[in-house]
């Protein structure tokens, strides 16, 4: 159960470096919020003081190791089974979480992972089975007596009160009161800055909560679960919004965790995640117990092909990811040029082209303006500055509408939020932006619309019971399919797209791998942004980085690798050579 | 969800009338059944060719009302101000209908139409919530009704105007034709129309809505437009009912009736879905209510509070489904 020194590990972006130059985030809108890396928090025990030198290890080697002995088992699941109309969705799993052990819950959408947090977390009651914790059994009627039995959860939508100030949801329910009997306010805030430092989040705990950024919200989230005096802390996702240098928090929380002999159940897509901070891993798959051990037994591709249950020398031809090795041709003469685009706070005089037939990344952090930009450039986003042409054409007024006639398409970083109408079925939600193509004087033809929706359903595999089926039934896989459906009935000069493989399950994931591949092959002109550094690096031909709202580098031909975006990325060095818009960025 | 054991099967015929879900569905035309049912059974002279034309009467502004309602509240808002359009209607009568009838209900129907370019812009442009954009003019617009109408009730004498409130085509009276016809032109709408899907499609998510490029607030201004224009027709069949111009007792509640009738007809009030004919079902239901208890010689105080009752109890169904 060594810590994962056997497998192959990424270099870490530098984040301590960067807080040297301490340069000015612009992830919050208001000042005030900027997460920092380098304060040592007070309070936390002695094994993590070493870790205080950040400088160069800030991975998992320090501890003092809780697998000397084989730890207790503080949560227990014996035979539990769950049904709903229709469909067993766990069927007689047994696993068991050990004090102070990161495990890792993998599985595909619909392995049950989701189901099995429930039960563990009160929401659900098993049909059959039990839990045990701390060898006693027991049955939660509520997730609050879960709670109260020390199992936090965090979520991978934040689950808070957004109008709340940052104190008031860390202490919901548990408010420090005075003598009087009323909240004690001066110590609910003193506390929380406390706590949260040793998160490494500065933050004004009286701000409401939906003025942070989402990764700030999340550490809120994951302050407020540990400071509950958890046994076990289960974390759905949770580096989904982060951003790497918060990841890197969430992590050294996480070790402190381990250090204190809290067990955590850890649910992530991300593989480099999984091998850099968890002890053991247990598969779902159907709903059925398919293994649990430990992680540095298995590679990558055992684990892999557990998930998938396909057969592992498939799995290795296909590769990580799912993008063809080979670069596209892309074609000499820009499609879409934009030029000098600026928006207050957001975006600073950012120009770039997209050619034909090529996969451009747009690699950044968290509030780069990476998602600004493209909305800009699919005319979403009303800016102070800046010009867009397509095909040569200067584009007037800009706006969604003429976006998508002159042939740019934006696929939203968030699904639920901005993709999906929920109510409405497949098919509408496929033809939604097509719908004045497919009518005749406003009436709509439904015949159209079946074919057009036949042909995409195929074509991308969406697995729907019907295109009658409501899109919210369908698992974020499908959904995104279903968008990207939408989008591509347009037929699209220029394919943005914002996370395209977020929080969706592996095999979807590499279906929309290959099929991006396929439409810069077609032809295409695609910008791709992605938090999965592996996916970006395979999937682009060339990087355009940003960094506070600016270009801050391109990469492009060999220099298309790991190593040299998280130099760019990490401000590390001078700007690759021969890169011209990063001179502009100079501010001398 | 893929294979895994189907554990349910065999779906007994009583089942699903354990099921929420089928109640938001039929739950309100399960409700007039049975409602039509009982005074079948225990109410004199209520199943009667007269008696079921008068509660037709009744209801025919009520639900073409409610239809704009509909439409407003598909959209996630909500229209507060229907009465008021429906008394600037039947201000505005009296004074053009010297010019004759036609530039009279143009007059009044244009009305309506300002009243909801109004509402449409302030929620639309101005991005105020619809409770409080509505509001204004569900204050504003009966004052400036009753300043055109010097506070006054005017007699319609105009026999043209007068029979569209009496007259009848074929043994059924035109009130109810129209209500029907419009009824019908509004499902036709929100079904099969681009304009309707779009509607929709902006009240289940708009700024989906707005990234796939739909004219949001064009479609946004245009449903309080046809809510408004409802609305004054409403005005305007009353007013021939009644045969008197009364602006300040046309249309009092009548918000409230609308919103019942579209929210006991299943839809939802957050948008992204509409039940016209539901709507059309829920109208009915609250006045076949009324009128059973009134048959019963219990006061309308009654009636408000099995009103009340299906109000619950529609809503009570509805958050059951969202919370499954």
């Amino acid at each position: 159960m060594a810590p994962p020194e056997a497998v192959p590990q990424p270099p870490q972006p530098a984040a301590d470096a960067k807080e040297a130059s301490a340069p000015a985030e612009v992830t919050e809108t208001s000042a005030p919020a900027e997460v920092t890396e380098t304060s040592a928090p007070a309070e936390v025990t002695e094994a993590s003081a070493p870790a205080a030198g950040v400088k160069k290890a800030p991975a998992p080697a320090a501890d003092v190791s809780p697998d000397s002995a084989p730890a207790a088992s503080v949560l227990e699941a014996r035979s539990v089974s769950k049904r709903f109309p229709g469909v067993v969705a766990l069927d007689d799993v047994s696993f068991t979480l050990r004090a102070g052990e990161t495990h890792a819950l993998v599985g595909e959408n619909g392995a049950g992972k989701s189901t099995l947090i429930k039960v563990l977390t009160g929401v659900y009651r098993p049909d059959e089975g039990e839990l045990r914790l701390a060898g006693e059994q027991i049955a939660f009627a509520r997730p609050f007596e879960a709670q109260q039995a020390g199992i936090s959860t965090i979520y991978q939508e934040v689950n808070l009160v957004p109008l709340m100030s940052v104190a008031r949801n860390i202490f919901l329910g548990r408010e420090p009161k005075n003598r009087f009997g009323l909240i004690d306010f001066s110590r609910m805030h003193r506390e929380t800055t406390e706590l949260l430092d040793g998160f490494g989040v500065r933050v004004d705990p009286k701000r409401p909560l939906h003025t942070l950024g989402i990764g700030t919200q999340q550490m809120v989230a994951l302050a407020r679960a540990v400071s509950v005096n958890a046994q076990v802390v289960i974390m759905d996702e949770p580096t989904s919004s982060l951003e790497p240098r918060e990841v890197e928090t969430l992590f050294r929380v996480i070790e402190d965790l381990r250090a204190r002999g809290i067990a955590v159940l850890y649910v992530s897509h991300r593989m480099d995640e999984l091998y850099r901070i968890c002890d053991r891993v247990t598969v779902l798959r159907d709903g059925r117990h398919i293994h649990t051990g430990d992680l540095a037994d298995l590679d990558r591709m055992q684990l892999v092909s557990m998930m998938l249950g396909r057969d592992m020398a498939e799995v290795r031809r296909d590769g990580v990811t799912s993008f063809g090795s080979e670069g596209h041709d892309a074609s000499r003469t820009p499609v879409l040029t934009a030029t000098g685009l600026s928006r207050d706070h957001q975006l600073h005089d950012i120009s770039l082209s997209l050619y034909a037939g090529e996969v451009l990344g747009l690699g950044g952090l968290l509030g780069s303006g990476r998602s600004e930009t493209a909305k800009a450039l699919a005319g979403a986003l009303s800016l102070d500055s800046g010009e867009l042409s397509i095909g040569g054409r200067t584009l007037r007024r800009l706006t969604s509408a003429g976006a998508i006639r002159a042939g740019i398409s934006l696929l939203p970083e968030d699904r639920k939020a901005e993709g999906i109408v929920p109510g409405l079925s497949v098919r509408e939600n496929i033809v939604l932006a097509a719908m004045p193509r497919l009518s005749r004087a406003g009436i709509v033809s439904r015949a159209k619309q079946d074919r057009i929706v036949d042909i995409f359903m195929k074509r991308l595999r969406i697995k729907a019971a019907s295109p009658e089926q409501k899109v919210g039934e369908l698992s974020g896989g499908n959904q995104q399919k279903v968008l990207l459906a939408r989008w591509l009935c347009l037929e699209p000069k220029v394919l943005l797209l914002d996370e395209p493989t977020r929080g969706i399950d592996v095999g979807a994931k590499a279906e929309v791998q290959s099929l991006i591949d396929d439409l810069a092959r077609e032809g295409l002109a695609v910008l791709l942004i992605s938090s999965d550094i592996e996916e970006l690096i395979e999937g682009a031909d060339r990087i355009v980085v940003l960094r506070g709202g600016a270009v801050a580098g391109e990469l492009s031909g060999d220099e298309v690798a790991e190593s040299h975006l998280l130099e760019v990325l990490a401000d590390h060095s001078p700007a690759p050579a021969g890169n011209a818009p990063a001179a502009k960025e100079d501010p001398r | 969800m893929t294979q895994a054991a189907i554990s349910t099967p065999a779906a007994r015929p009583w089942a699903r009338l354990r099921d929420p879900a089928w109640y938001q569905e039929y739950g309100v035309y399960l409700a007039v059944a049975v409602v039509l049912l009982f005074n079948a059974l225990f109410t004199e002279h209520f199943m009667t060719a007269d008696n079921l034309r008068t509660q037709l009467v009744q209801v025919a502004p009520i639900v073409i009302v409610a239809l704009g309602m509909a439409l407003v509240i598909g959209t996630e808002g909500v229209d507060l101000s229907v009465g008021s359009t429906m008394a600037l209607a039947t201000a505005l009568l009296p004074l053009y209908l010297g010019y004759g009838l036609v530039p009279a209900l143009v007059m009044a129907l244009l009305a309506g139409a300002v009243v909801g370019a109004i509402n449409g812009s302030l929620v639309s442009l101005v991005g105020l919530q619809p409770i409080v954009a509505t509001l204004a003019l569900f204050v504003g617009g009966r004052g400036l009704a009753l300043v055109m109408a010097d506070g006054q009730l005017k007699q319609i004498v105009n026999p043209d105007l007068l029979s569209l409130g009496t007259g009848s085509f074929l043994g059924i009276p035109l009130v109810v034709l129209i209500a029907a016809v419009l009824a019908a032109a509004v499902a036709f709408l929100v079904q099969r129309t681009t304009f309707g899907r779009q509607v929709v499609a902006i009240g289940g998510n708009r700024s989906a809505a707005a990234l796939a490029g739909l004219p949001v607030r064009r479609v946004l201004i245009g449903v309080y437009v046809l809510c408004g224009v409802l609305a004054a027709l409403a005005g305007i069949l009353a007013t021939a009912r009644l045969t008197a111009s009364d602006p300040s007792s046309l249309g009092t509640l009548m918000e409230l009736s609308a919103i019942t009738a579209v929210v006991v007809g299943g839809t939802p009030l957050n948008g992204g879905s509409i039940r016209v004919l539901g709507t059309v079902a829920g109208a009915l239901l609250m006045q076949l209510l009324r009128a059973t208890l009134v048959k019963h010689d219990l006061p309308d105080s009654t009636a408000q509070i099995a009103q009340a009752a299906i109000i619950i109890a529609a809503v009570y169904v509805a958050r059951e489904r969202r919370s499954r």
